[in-house]
């Protein structure tokens, strides 16, 4: 049986969000497809599969992701769906544990990635609320909630910047001492 | 000859590679080598196997099976050398470590 549930992480979470994935297939629920906030499951063994979300440079359909997600599959992993560069993966349990990175200069490269999404984001909403807020001023309206949800979303990118860089300084600190 | 360590991920990368072998098949043989203290993981292998085919270390070879999209890896002389001159830099730490600490005792 199919099971809709919608939920939503903000980008920088994403680990709370694999964790949430992780829970639901222990529960016997598997993850089959995602758009967005819409998370699809399906009934499966429970802890039958272990879910992995990985950050991709380039979108799945362009043939450099494609050629990656053919050799995760070479190695036991499935490919469940993808949200913008994102890709959700499983691997049966049968066929060993799931991890994408076993060192730490790839899960650095990794954080890296993730921190340059959302100071683009960042920047683009902030840009945006100002022009907005420009043309407020100008025209003299009286709202433009747009402008405001923009400086309002760049505010919350940089909580989320300060929480990635965060955890990647960790990372870095222990890279000096082990690979 | 680089006078830099290799990464342990990069070292048994290549003495995986002294046979063609697939990605998988690297994860496997280097679990089994380290008697399953080192596990690579496919992201890193993935990551490592295209930098080790850019500096010419590996190369890639057609898989004998032409339904197979999976590609074989095998080391160059080049990627020989890098392995023979990690091995003598292992040497030295390893004598330096067993000099200095096991006197120690």
């Amino acid at each position: 049986m199919r099971h809709v549930v919608y939920n939503a992480f903000w980008v920088w979470n994403f680990d709370k969000e694999e964790k949430w994935l992780n829970e639901m297939a222990a529960k016997g629920l598997c993850l089959v497809s995602i758009n967005g906030f819409r998370y699809e499951f399906e009934d499966c063994v429970p802890g039958e599969y272990t879910i992995k979300m990985e950050l991709l440079k380039k979108s799945p359909k362009k043939p450099e992701s494609k050629k990656y997600l053919e050799f995760l599959e070479e190695t036991g992993a499935e490919f469940v769906g993808s949200f913008s560069n994102w890709v959700y993966l499983r691997k049966n349990r049968s066929k060993g544990e799931f991890e994408l990175y076993s060192d730490n200069k790839s899960r650095v490269e990794h954080l890296s990635r993730i921190l340059k999404t959302i100071l683009y984001v960042l920047i683009m909403n902030f840009l945006a609320g100002a022009l907005n807020i420009w043309i407020l001023i100008q025209s003299h309206m009286f709202m433009n909630a747009v402008g405001v949800i923009n400086i309002i979303l760049a505010f919350i990118g940089i909580f989320g910047y300060v929480h990635i860089s965060k955890k990647l300084k960790r990372i870095k600190k222990e890279a000096e001492l082990f690979e | 000859m680089p006078n830099n360590a290799l990464t342990e991920a990069v070292f048994y990368i290549l003495l995986s590679l002294t046979k063609p072998m697939h990605g998988y098949g690297i994860m496997q043989n280097t679990e089994a080598l380290s008697s399953g203290r080192v596990k690579l993981a496919p992201g890193t292998l993935y990551g490592a196997l295209n930098t080790l085919l850019e500096k010419g270390w590996i190369t890639a070879i057609a898989d004998g099976n032409e339904d197979s999209r999976k590609k074989e890896y095998l080391i160059t002389d080049l990627g020989k050398q890098v392995a023979h001159a990690e091995l003598l830099r292992l040497k030295e730490l390893y004598e330096n470590g067993n000099k200095i600490l096991e006197e120690e005792k």
